[in-house]
Parts: structure tokens; sequence; C-alpha cells
């Protein structure tokens, strides 16, 4: 099949009288890596549960590998891999037995299972502990057991819900190097996230997704080019006054006012525009204390889209995840390798 | 027909055998309970009884291979019960979300679960049977080896049955419970009328009319009979009580412990379809 091994239109969810997905419609084209990118309770989860069958979809249609998930939910569950938010292995069983679970419960032929669990050992590299009982692995080494058994069944698409979650940097961008690495081989991938620099580095395409809506789809070039080249950031004695000023201009496109500085859009090279910005400002009697060039990056297309930072901070790539665990009801602190 | 099933069942016998603890303990303790209670037991009741006239003619049957049915039912009630435990643990560590996203029906999963709880089980009452010679249980006396063998099917029909349908209650409660603790006092709650208002250890003779009742419908009352049936045979005599079973009594026992084990299912399915990601 070429062209969608997703697609959703017009997809409604809602809990109680609170509405977590609303009205969410998008594609994902095979053999690309697709992100949802959002802050917890975005709605994220709950589109990768609809979509992996876990719910019972309300209202709206979506297909995965060609089959409807309200009407054909066994063919779905056969056509996809999931790695789940929470970390569920078996701690009981050794790495290839936990694989060689899956394999029994999708009905694989024995030899089909043996050949399927050597080639993932190798893949996550895991070749050395496979008779190593889950709850001796590391934090990454669990993860990546995961995403073996999640690709057990060669799936059409791999649905990954925060895979890094609560992971330091390293072990972080290891797992990138395995998600690039299975894409390569030609698995989709859907992942949810809301660590801008995972959609940002692994992503063909990324949708924002705010309030269970999706802000805005594109590639991480295309969504920051909409902001121009560069952006300019400016402290002043009088934040206000010098936004007023700015948005006068014409080569300004658009002016954020934070806390502390404004974020200014520019239609033309920052090389030109910046004198012509700083005279301006002066001139109205604005002292400028700290004047910063910057290109775009996923969080500021995030600020510029949503209106509003990622919440609970930390989307700003310091590979931390305090906070954030706890909110989402996991206990692991930051797992590393 | 699909056979994910089995899936199920190689994963809980897999670790059946992996925690040779749990193995090993579990082969012990209806060995124990035969040598301490059952010893003990025996002794006191024979003396107590030893001035009660057998009726001559009927073929006198010691008490501790009488007991030794409701050792075997004590036993299988315990692990059956305790068995849907694993169900527990595995929806509260999440283990439960592999499963339920993947295309094994969630019918499958109780009863991989059940054969499991079955085979472990039938281990347990052969041991029992085995172990039994050795301090006096005298089942299958005088049988030949037909009779023995028809007696051991029978046996294990009526071993299996029981099993299944208390791990289909345990299950029900495992997966609907939110905690060990919980799980563990319903199950002390539920096992206590269940082995006491029935003949596992004595006859009901002496029972107020309304504990005899509530003893001829319970599972564990219908499990101890069926084994002495096929075990002792159908007319011997205990501690001056004449028992005659009868064709009619072996029926009820199969038909009950099927009725009991299917409405087990159904509970089971009903708790099992809510169960949430």
């Amino acid at each position: 099949m070429t062209g969608n091994v997703i697609e959703v239109n017009n997809l409604e969810h809602s809990y109680g009288s609170i509405k977590a997905v609303d009205n969410i419609s998008f594609t994902v084209k095979q053999g690309e890596i697709f992100s949802f990118l959002g802050p917890n309770g975005a709605g994220k989860s709950t589109v990768i549960n609809i979509l992996t069958t876990l719910r019972k979809l309300q209202k709206g249609e979506a297909r995965v590998n060609g089959y409807d998930v309200a009407k054909e939910p066994n063919s779905v569950r056969r056509s996809i891999g999931i790695v789940f938010q929470m970390l569920c292995l078996d701690h009981e069983m050794t790495v290839s037995e936990n694989l060689e679970y899956h394999g029994r419960i999708y009905s694989m032929k024995k030899k089909e299972r043996s050949k399927r669990i050597e080639e993932l050992l190798k893949l996550t590299d895991l070749e050395s502990k496979k008779d190593t009982l889950g709850k001796d692995l590391s934090g990454g080494m669990k993860r990546r057991l995961e995403l073996a058994r999640g690709l057990m069944t060669k799936p059409a698409v791999l649905f990954l819900d925060e895979p890094t979650i609560g992971f330091d940097i390293q072990t972080r961008m290891r797992m990138w190097e395995y998600l690039r690495e299975i894409k390569r081989e030609g698995t989709t991938i859907f992942l949810t996230t809301h660590y801008m620099e995972e959609a940002d580095q692994l992503s063909d395409r990324i949708s924002i997704i705010d309030h269970g809506k999706i802000i805005v789809t594109g590639t991480s070039n295309e969504l920051k080019n909409k902001l121009g080249k560069d952006l300019i950031y400016l402290e002043t004695s009088d934040n206000k006054a010098a936004a007023e000023i700015l948005r006068s201009l014409v080569s300004v496109k658009n002016v954020t006012e934070d806390t502390k500085s404004l974020r200014i859009m520019i239609r033309e090279d920052v090389t030109h525009v910046l004198p012509q910005i700083m005279d301006e400002i002066r001139r109205g009697g604005i002292e400028i204390i700290i004047v910063n060039i910057k290109k775009p990056s996923m969080d500021d297309v995030f600020v510029h889209y949503t209106g509003h930072e990622l919440r609970e901070g930390n989307g700003n790539g310091n590979g931390n995840g305090n906070g954030n665990e706890k909110q989402q009801g996991i206990e692991t602190a930051v797992v590393s390798e | 027909m699909s056979f994910e099933f089995r899936a199920i069942y190689w994963r809980e016998m897999l670790k059946y055998f992996r925690y040779k603890s749990m193995l090993i303990t579990s082969m012990i303790q209806p060995v124990m309970w035969l040598a301490f209670f059952g010893l003990a037991m025996s002794d006191s009741f024979d003396k107590l009884t030893s001035l009660v006239p057998n009726e001559p003619g009927v073929p006198v049957v010691a008490y501790i291979s009488y007991m030794g049915a409701g050792i075997i039912a004590m036993d299988v009630l315990f692990s059956s019960l305790f068995g849907g435990t694993t169900l527990m643990f595995d929806k509260k560590f999440s283990l439960l979300r592999e499963t339920l996203a993947s295309p094994v029906p969630r019918s499958h999963i109780i009863l991989g679960i059940g054969l499991s709880a079955v085979t472990k089980a039938l281990f347990q009452t052969f041991i029992i049977i085995g172990f039994g010679r050795l301090v006096g249980m005298e089942f299958f006396k005088g049988y030949t080896l037909i009779e023995t063998l028809i007696a051991i099917v029978g046996i294990t029909l009526l071993v299996s049955i029981f099993t299944l349908g208390f791990l289909f209650l345990s299950g029900s409660i495992a997966i609907t419970v939110e905690n060990p603790e919980g799980m563990q006092s319903i199950l002390t709650l539920v096992s206590m009328p269940i082995f006491f208002v029935s003949t596992a250890l004595y006859p009901i003779d002496g029972f107020p009319t309304f504990l005899k009742v509530l003893s001829m419908f319970n599972p564990m009352s219908l499990l101890a009979g069926g084994i002495r049936y096929f075990a002792l045979g159908t007319n011997f005599s205990v501690m001056g009580n004449h028992y005659i079973y009868t064709t009619v009594d072996i029926v009820v026992a199969f038909l009950g412990l099927i009725f009991f084990a299917l409405v087990m299912l159904s509970a089971a399915m009903w708790r099992f379809n809510k169960v949430d990601i």
C-alpha cells in the first residue's frame, strides 16, 4: 500500500463533559515519522489509544493500514506495534521470553518467532542480554526491549506514546538513533511527545496539538520558516512601549511580549532590520538592555502557534523530565542507560 | 478456531516452573496437610469413634482415607482461589495492556490462566494421592487396573471443573480489586464458609439443617463427595456413618460443578469486558 498508513477524519472524543479531542483530521504517509507535539493533557494519548483500538472511537473516522478502527479492530491490531507510555514489561521473564510471549499472542509460527527475535535483539543491541530477566535491565534497555517487542510482528506502523519520557539526554539520543534505523527499514512511525527537540530532530512531519486541536502541521523546517529566517529578542526599559513602536514598522511581522523580553519576527534580513529597529526604539526614548538574535527553534514555533509555552515549562530541551513524570503518574525519575 | 490461550498458558507455566520456591511450596503444602493435620485428626477421630459400631457387611474406611478426598478439595480450592491473583498484578503493573492490545480475545486470557491452574491443581492432587498411600490413605482399594484408571479419569475431570470454577471467581475478583490486601481479605472471607460448610473434613449429619442445605450446594462438598465416589467406592462406612453413593449423586456432582464453573465464567467475562486499559 502506498500513500497513507493512517487516515483520521473529524475525530472527537470526550471524557464526560470534557472534550479531550476536538475535531481532529490528519494523515500519516507510508514510511514517515510523524509526531504529535503538545503539552501533557493536550489529547495526544487519547488519539493514540483510539488509533490502537484501546479506546472506543466515539465520533469521526479513523483508518490504520486501510482498516477501519471502529469496524475492524482485530485487523488494525494485527497491523500495528505499540510502545506504551508507561513501561510494561514482564520483569519475571527474560528479554527473549518477553519477545517470545509477544510472538505467541500474535500467533506467529515458531520458526518465524525465533528468526524475528534474533533480528530484533541485534537491532536493539540486546543480544548479550537475551537471557537477562526484565527486572535486571536498565531503563534504557527496558525501553529498547519494548521497542523490539513493538516490532515483533513486523507492523505496518509503530505507535510510540512519549517514548523517551523521563530519560536523560544521552539515553534519549540513543533511542532516536534506533527509531531512525527502524524508519530506514521501512516502518512508519507515529509518536507523541512533549519534548520539542524530539519532534524536531526525529520527525518528517509534526502536528502541534493543544487543547485537543491540531494547531498546525508541517515539516520542522516549514514550521520554523513561517517564523522567518531569524528571530530577534530584545529586552528594554519599557517593553510595552517598545512593542507599540515595533508593530508600526513594515519590516516587523509580529511582536510577542514575554514577561521579560520581546520576541520579534521580521520580514527581511536581520542584518538590515536590526539597526533600524534599534534606532526607532531609542528614538522613542526607550533604553535597550539586551539584544539577541536566534534561529527559530521548535520552542518558538510552539509559542507562536499556541500563544503560550509548553505547560509545566520544560519543553526547552534541557533533557530533564522533572515535574512531568509526577503529572503522568510515572514513578521513574530520570532514567539513564 | 483460535488458540491464543496457549500463549497465556505458556507464560503462566513458565513462571510456575521458574520460581522454584513457588513450585516446591505448592508441592509440599498438601503433603504437610496430610502429614500433620491429617494424621492428627484421623487419630483422634478414630479414637473417638472406635466405640461406634459399624454396620455388619459394609466395608470400613479409615478416616484418613475419607479425609484425603477433603484434603485434595481443600488444596485445590486454595490454589485456584489464589490463582487469579496473577491477573491483579498484571493489571497493577500494566502488563495486561500488552495482551489487551493484542488480537487475543479476552476469554482466552481467562481460559489460559484457568488451564494453567488446572495443571497445577492436578499436580497437587496426584501428589496427595501418591503421598497419601505412605501414610495409610487407601484410595482405589481392591480396584482392578481398569477401575483405577476410570477412577483417576473421574477425579481428574472433577478437579479440573472445580478448579476452573474457582479460578474464574478469583479472576473476576482480581480484575476488579485494586490492591493485594483487598484481594487477600476477600479471598479469606470467601474461602472460610466454602471450606467449613462442606463435607470436606467431616460428615454433615450433625450439622444444623440450614448448614446441611448450604453444604449440599457447596461445590466443595460436590467435589469431596465425587472424589470419594471414585476413590472409595459406592458403599462404605466411616466413623460409624454408612455412605452409599449412587450414580445420581455423581451425575449431580458433575452437573453442579459444571453449572458453578459456567456461572463463574460468565461472571469473569462480565468483569473482564469492563476492564479498560
